[in-house]
C-alpha cells in the first residue's frame, strides 16, 4: 500500500469513528443524522480504498505512455456529470422558489419546503454544486492539458471531487433541516466548513502539484485565474467562517466577528465569492475553451496580464458596496464604491480579450451553437459588469438596494455569464472526455441556446421593472407629503413580475433538461472519435 | 528588458505566482476591515444596548434557522422615506452583540430593525400561523410548526458561555440562571421577573406565545421580534455626539 492510500484510509477511519461518537451524543437529531452521514461516507471510502488496493496492479499508473502524458480524466468525468445533475437540480429549486414568491401556498406550510430554507438551497446548489463542479472538473482538465502532465496525486483528485460533492450534500440537507449560520452564500455550519477546508487544501495541492510537473516552461493564463480562484476562496472561507462551535456535539456555532465588523467581513467574502468563484474561475474557462473552440489564439497576451492583476487587485475592495447607507462607516462605503467603479475597466478588458479572440472566426457563430453560447456568455459578462459598477454608485444604490433589481443583476451574471460559459465548457468536454466524434445533437444545443436565452431575457427584464418600481414606490410621496404606498401595496404590485420571472426560470430549466438529455445521448450512443480528439493547447501569441 | 518580459517570472515559477496573488488580494481586505476594529468612531456610544436575554437569544436562533434574513432586512438607512416608514435609522451599536449580523440584503418583506412593540403578541401569533389571515396580500410562508414545537433550552447556557468567550458581556450569574430566565421571561406574573429585568434592563416579561401551559418556539421568536430596535431611547440619543 502506498503512503497516500494508507494515510487516507486511516484518517477516514478515524473520522468515521469520531462521527459515530458524535452521533451518539449529538444535541439534536438533525446533527446526529449528519454525523451518521459522515460515518457512512468515510466508512465507504475506506472500503473503496482497500478494495481498490487489492484490485489494482502493483504499480500505480505511469505518468507517461510512449512519451505522451497519461492523463487522469476519471475525476473530470465525475465532476462533469455531477455539474449537469446539480445544474438541473439547482435551476429547478430556483423555479420552485420563484413560484413561491408568486403563489405563497406553494410553501405548503412545511418547514423544510418554506422559502427561507429553500432559497439558500437554491443559491448553494447553483453556485457551489453546479458552478463548483464545473470549476473543479474543468480546472483538472485544463491544468493537465496545458501542463502536459498527469494530475498530481493518486487518491487525492478523487478525494477532492467526491469530498466536495459530499460537502454539497451536507450543506444542502442542512439547510432543509434548519442548520445554517445565516451568512449569505456561506450558510453551512462549522463542521461542514472544516471539512470543506480539508477538501480545498487537497484541491490546491493537486492543482499546484500538477503545475510543478509541467512539461511546458510557461504556466498558461487560464491556470493563473484558477490559482487566484483557489487561493482567494480559501482565504475568504477561513476569514468569513471563523466561529466557535457551542460544543463538539452541537451543530450551532457563533461567529467571532459581530455587528458592523461581521457585516464588513461577510460582504468582503460575499462580493469576492462573486469575484473569485463566479468570475476568476469562469474567466479561466473562457481563456481555455473559447480559443480552443474557435481555433484562434487569445486576442492579446498583454491584455490578459493586465486583466489578471488588475482584476484580482481591485475586486477585493468592492465588498462595501453591499452596505451603502448602512451603519458601516462612510469611509469604507466610499472606498467600496470607488473601487467598484474602477472594476469596470479590468472587467471589460477581459470581455474584450474574450470576444476579440474570435477575430477571423466570427463566421463560426453561425455554424457552431456551442461557440455562440460561450460568446453570448462573454457579452452577458460585459453587460453585468457594467450594471454592477452602476449599481454601486451610492445614489443609484439608494434606489436599487433591497429590491429585485439586485436579483435581476445577479441573474444576468449567473445565468447569462456563469451558466452559459459552463454549458459551453460542458458541451466541449463531454465529447473530448468520452472520446466521441461530436455531440449527439447540435440541433439540441441550438434549442437549448434559444430557449434559455428567451428565459434569461424574461427573467432580467421583469426583475429590472419590478426592482425599479419597488424602489420608486417605497420612496413615493403624495402631494401632501405623506408616504404614498403602504409596504403591502408594493408587495402586491410585484405579482405579475414574479409570474413572468418564474416563466423565464421555467424556460431556463427546460433548456438545461435538453442539455442533460444531449449529454446522456452523447455518452451512451455517440459515435466514437476516429483520431486523437484535439491538439494539446491553444496556440499563444508569445510575449515579446 | 521590457515590463512584459519581466512578467515572465510569474509565468514560469508557480510559487512566485502564488505569493504574488496572495499579496495582491490581501491589500484591499486589510485596508477595509482592520481599521473597523480600532477606530473608536466605528461603533457609537449609546445607552441601553444590552445582550439578548436567553429567551430572546433562542428566538434569534430560530429567526436564523428559518432564514428570515432572506426576505427581511434589519437595517434602516438614513433616507427620508425609510426613517418615516420604519423609524430612526439603525446605529452600528444596536447590532454590536449580533453574531452573525442580520442586516439582510433584500426586502421582499418590510424591514424589521424596529418592529419591536409595533404589533401585539396576538398579531404576531396569528401572523406566524397564517400571514394572510392578518395581511391579505402577504406572500410570506406560514410557520405553523413554531407554536407546536416546545422550545429546547437544554444548552442555552452553553450558547451564552461561548458568546461570553467572544466578548459579549454575559456575567457568570446570567449564564448560571439562563434556563430559569427563559421560563421566567415567558411566564406572566413570574415571581423572579424583577430580578431578570435587573440583569437585562428593559426586558419584556410575559407570555408571548399565548399558551401558558408550555413555552414554544413561537414564544421565543415573538420575544425576539418584540425587542428589536427598542433598546435605544432616541429621545435621549445625541446624534451630534457621534458625528462620524
Amino acid at each position: 500500500m502506498t503512503f497516500g492510500e494508507a494515510g487516507t484510509a486511516l484518517a477516514l477511519a478515524a473520522l468515521s469513528l469520531l462521527s459515530i461518537i458524535i452521533a451518539a451524543k449529538a444535541h439534536t437529531p438533525e446533527y446526529a443524522f449528519h454525523a451518521y452521514l459522515f460515518a457512512a461516507a468515510a466508512g465507504a471510502a475506506v472500503f473503496k480504498i482497500v478494495d481498490r488496493y487489492y484490485d489494482r496492479p502493483a504499480e500505480l499508473p505511469p505518468l507517461t505512455i510512449d512519451g505522451r502524458p497519461n492523463y487522469n480524466m476519471g475525476p473530470v468525468k465525475f465532476a462533469t456529470i455531477a455539474s449537469v445533475f446539480w445544474g438541473v437540480a439547482g435551476f429547478t429549486i430556483g423555479l420552485l422558489i420563484a413560484l413561491q414568491l408568486a403563489f405563497p401556498s406553494l410553501n405548503f406550510d412545511t418547514s423544510w419546503l418554506s422559502f427561507g430554507r429553500m432559497r439558500p438551497l437554491h443559491t448553494s446548489a447553483v453556485i457551489f454544486a453546479f458552478g463548483g463542479n464545473v470549476l473543479i472538473g474543468s480546472s483538472f482538465y485544463v491544468v493537465q492539458r496545458t501542463c502536459r502532465a498527469r494530475l498530481a496525486g493518486d487518491i487525492a483528485p478523487w478525494f477532492v471531487v467526491l469530498g466536495y460533492n459530499f460537502f454539497i450534500v451536507i450543506a444542502g440537507t442542512g439547510y432543509l433541516l434548519g442548520i445554517t449560520q445565516s451568512k449569505e452564500y456561506a450558510e453551512p455550519e462549522w463542521y461542514a466548513d472544516l471539512f470543506l477546508t480539508v477538501v480545498w487544501v487537497a484541491y490546491f495541492l493537486v492543482f499546484l502539484g500538477t503545475i510543478l510537473r509541467r512539461k511546458e516552461p510557461h504556466i498558461y493564463v487560464a491556470n493563473w485565474f484558477y490559482i487566484a480562484f483557489i487561493l482567494t476562496i480559501a482565504v475568504l472561507h477561513l476569514g468569513n467562517n471563523a466561529a466557535i462551535p457551542v460544543s463538539l456535539f452541537s451543530p450551532k456555532s457563533y461567529i467571532v466577528w459581530s455587528g458592523v465588523q461581521d457585516a464588513m467581513v461577510q460582504w468582503w467574502y460575499g462580493h469576492n465569492a462573486v469575484g473569485f468563484f463566479l468570475t476568476a474561475g469562469f474567466l479561466a474557462i473562457m481563456y481555455y475553451f473559447i480559443p480552443k473552440r474557435a481555433e484562434r489564439p487569445v486576442y492579446s497576451y498583454r491584455l490578459s496580464i493586465i486583466h489578471f492583476w488588475a482584476l484580482i487587485f481591485i475586486y477585493i475592495w468592492a465588498g462595501p458596496h453591499h452596505l451603502h447607507y448602512t451603519a458601516l462607516p462612510d469611509w469604507a462605503q466610499t472606498l467600496g464604491m470607488v473601487f467598484s467603479i474602477m472594476l469596470w475597466m479590468p472587467s471589460w478588458g477581459g470581455m474584450i480579450n474574450g470576444l476579440m479572440t474570435l477575430s477571423g472566426a466570427w463566421d463560426k457563430l453561425r455554424t457552431d451553437p456551442v461557440l455562440r453560447m460561450m460568446v453570448v456568455s462573454v457579452a452577458f459578462y460585459g453587460m453585468s459588469t457594467f450594471e454592477g459598477p452602476l449599481m454601486s454608485v451610492k445614489a443609484v444604490n439608494s434606489l436599487s438596494h433591497y429590491t429585485d433589481w439586485t436579483i435581476g443583476h445577479v441573474h444576468s451574471g449567473a445565468l447569462g455569464w456563469v451558466a452559459y460559459i459552463s454549458f459551453g465548457a460542458i458541451y466541449c468536454l463531454v465529447p473530448w472526455l468520452w472520446n466521441k466524434e461530436r455531440l449527439y445533437s447540435m440541433k439540441a444545443v441550438s434549442w437549448h441556446f434559444w430557449i434559455s436565452t428567451l428565459g434569461i431575457v424574461l427573467y432580467i427584464s421583469s426583475m429590472w421593472v419590478a426592482g425599479i418600481l419597488q424602489g420608486l414606490m417605497w420612496r413615493a410621496y403624495t402631494n401632501l407629503g405623506f408616504l404614498e404606498y403602504s409596504f403591502i401595496e408594493v408587495v402586491e404590485a410585484m405579482h405579475p413580475f414574479y409570474v413572468i420571472r418564474a416563466l423565464g426560470g421555467a424556460l431556463f430549466v427546460a433548456g438545461s433538461l435538453i442539455m442533460a438529455w444531449n449529454v446522456w445521448k452523447t455518452i451512451t450512443v455517440g459515435q466514437a472519435a476516429t483520431e486523437a480528439p484535439q491538439a494539446l493547447q491553444p496556440s499563444l501569441v508569445a510575449a515579446e | 528588458m521590457s515590463v512584459w518580459a519581466r512578467h515572465k517570472i510569474f509565468e514560469t515559477n508557480s510559487i512566485i505566482l502564488v505569493i504574488g496573488v496572495l499579496i495582491v488580494i490581501s491589500i484591499g481586505g486589510l485596508v477595509e476591515i482592520v481599521p473597523l476594529f480600532y477606530l473608536k468612531s466605528t461603533i457609537e456610544k449609546v445607552e441601553g444596548v444590552r445582550p439578548y436575554t436567553p429567551l430572546e437569544l433562542a428566538g434569534r436562533n430560530i429567526y436564523v434557522r428559518e432564514g428570515c434574513y432572506n426576505c427581511h432586512s434589519q437595517m434602516v438607512r438614513p433616507l427620508r422615506d425609510e426613517v418615516e416608514r420604519y423609524g430612526h435609522y439603525s446605529l452600528a451599536a444596536e447590532s454590536m452583540y449580533d453574531r452573525p449580523f442580520q442586516w439582510g440584503s433584500k426586502r421582499t418583506g418590510p424591514d424589521l430593525a424596529r418592529v419591536g412593540n409595533k404589533y401585539s403578541d396576538e398579531w404576531h401569533r396569528d401572523h406566524l400561523l397564517d400571514p394572510r389571515a392578518v395581511v391579505p396580500g402577504s406572500i410570506m410562508p406560514a410557520y405553523p410548526w413554531l407554536a407546536k414545537t416546545e422550545l429546547d433550552t437544554a444548552n442555552i447556557a452553553q450558547d451564552m458561555r461561548v458568546q461570553a468567550q467572544l466578548g459579549v458581556p454575559y456575567t457568570p450569574e446570567m449564564i448560571e440562571k439562563a434556563e430559569g430566565d427563559v421560563r421566567t421571561q415567558a411566564t406572566t406574573d413570574a415571581p423572579n421577573g424583577d430580578d431578570l429585568v435587573k440583569r437585562y434592563p428593559g426586558a419584556q416579561v410575559r407570555n408571548f406565545g399565548g399558551n401558558p401551559q408550555k413555552i414554544t418556539e413561537a414564544d421565543a421568536l415573538i420575544a425576539y421580534l418584540q425587542m428589536l430596535g427598542t433598546q435605544v431611547d432616541f429621545k435621549l440619543y445625541d446624534n451630534k455626539a457621534n458625528v462620524r
